[in-house]
């Protein structure tokens, strides 16, 4: 989470004090993104000094300064929203990393290993959708978090149920024995660049 | 009180040929009044056999099945026609909803056939609908309805009367995810009025809405979740980050 975008953002609306930027950063994604306070008063100081906020005089940033957004502040936000994140190369991803290892081991039943994976993501699906199921009226930006969060928990577990059909019809038809596949996959990345 | 639905030790074994294919082996399970049980498993994992065993619309090879407090295998083929009637509602993936008859005409279908009159059955069919928002929708036909609506139809038909089991095989299957949380919901809500309930799933999203998950694997029950802690722990544990 990007704390000076969203400092912006919210000076967008409009000038705001201080500690208004504070309690409305806490109203907004506070109960999912906790903040500690100096936080806002040394980003807010940040931004000044690279001139993409104003304030009114020359006081410590703190709860009874004024702020507003500069042109170039709402450039550098518009710029912001529109550039996508990083999603082009693969995270290194733990559990893939554990299924990988738990195939290669002896002794160790990897569908058991998946499974154990499987119910927790499920159990911790089902928290949040109870929170959906509880507050019917739920906050729109808690809402919105709370379904990526199930997606992408969701995505996890459509993995694992892959991964474990995939072993499975491999422990039925052994496929012929090659390298080591990790090391496959990188060269091949290596490829494409 | 005691459970809507109890799985003793059931399994049931198919003949393929010379093959013996066992769908389910040894399942327990119980379901509570008040409460949701999901079945996730990849298909042909028997939790489809498991469903069609807990309605009363198979017998198991071996165990015992007991709704809402009484062993099927003690009852006579008419009592367990009744049962099929009175107790329990299914849900499908493709509705099964009588092209030929409205949605007050479908939902009220069970009552009727379960001898209540004509006008008492539309009465009840009419409540069941009213309770799902559905009353506008009452006597359109089941192509003049949305994808999303005739679910809504298909389960105001299960809960209709004094339903205590509801068995739900991929309720949501041809529904966008809008529409498939609406059902969700709705189940929950029956649920909350005190029927029991088992949805039958592969996906984890619609299994997530019930209070307790098993997870079933060639047959068998291999792992379960434990009982659900409320959403409080979730945003705890978060905070702590």
């Amino acid at each position: 989470m990007s704390i000076r975008h969203a400092l912006l953002a919210l000076l967008s609306e409009g000038p705001k004090y201080g500690l208004q930027l504070r309690e409305e950063f806490e109203a907004r994604t506070g109960e999912v993104w906790p903040l500690n306070v100096g936080q806002v008063y040394t980003t807010l100081q940040r931004l000044e000094r690279d001139g993409l906020v104003e304030s009114d005089d020359d006081a410590d940033p703190g709860p009874q300064k004024g702020f507003r957004i500069t042109a170039e502040g709402a450039g550098e936000l518009a710029g912001w929203l529109r550039t996508p994140p990083d999603l082009a190369s693969p995270p290194r991803d733990e559990l893939v990393m554990k299924v990988l290892i738990a195939v290669r081991l002896p002794g160790v039943d990897v569908h058991e290993v998946i499974q154990s994976h499987r119910r927790y993501l499920v159990e911790l699906m089902q928290q949040w959708t109870r929170l959906k199921e509880e507050e019917g009226d739920l906050d729109l930006g808690l809402a919105l978090v709370v379904d990526a969060e199930l997606y992408r928990l969701d995505s996890v577990v459509r993995w694992l149920d892959m991964a474990d059909g995939r072993l499975k019809r491999a422990t039925l038809e052994p496929p012929a024995p090659t390298g080591e596949p990790v090391l496959r996959l990188r060269r091949r990345a290596g490829v494409r660049r | 009180m005691s459970a809507v639905l109890e799985l003793r030790a059931v399994s049931k074994t198919y003949l393929d040929g010379a093959d013996e294919v066992h769908a389910l082996r040894k399942v327990d399970l119980t379901v509570q009044p008040g409460k949701m049980v999901a079945v996730m498993g990849p298909s042909g994992s028997g939790k489809s056999t498991l469903l069609t065993i807990a309605g009363a619309l198979e017998t198991p090879t071996a165990g015992e099945v007991l709704v809402a407090g009484r062993p099927l295998a003690a009852m006579s083929r008419d009592d367990r026609a009744r049962l099929r009637r009175r107790v329990i509602g299914y849900v499908f993936q493709d509705f099964n909803l009588l092209p030929g008859l409205t949605a007050a005409e479908n939902v009220a279908l069970p009552l009727e056939l379960d001898g209540l009159s004509a006008g008492k059955a539309r009465a009840a069919g009419l409540r069941a609908l009213a309770e799902l928002d559905l009353a506008d929708r009452a006597s359109r036909f089941p192509d003049q309805l949305s994808g999303g609506e005739r679910q809504r139809v298909a389960i105001a038909r299960a809960v209709v009367g004094d339903r205590r089991l509801v068995l739900a095989d991929e309720p949501t299957g041809a529904l966008d995810s809008a529409n498939g949380e609406a059902v969700m919901r709705l189940i929950l809500t029956a649920c909350k009025g005190g029927v029991g309930a088992v949805v039958v799933t592969h996906d984890a999203q619609l299994a997530s809405w019930a209070d307790r998950v098993v997870f079933i694997r060639d047959g068998r029950i291999v792992d379960r979740t434990a009982p659900r802690p409320g959403p409080d722990s979730l945003l705890a544990e978060e905070a702590a980050r």
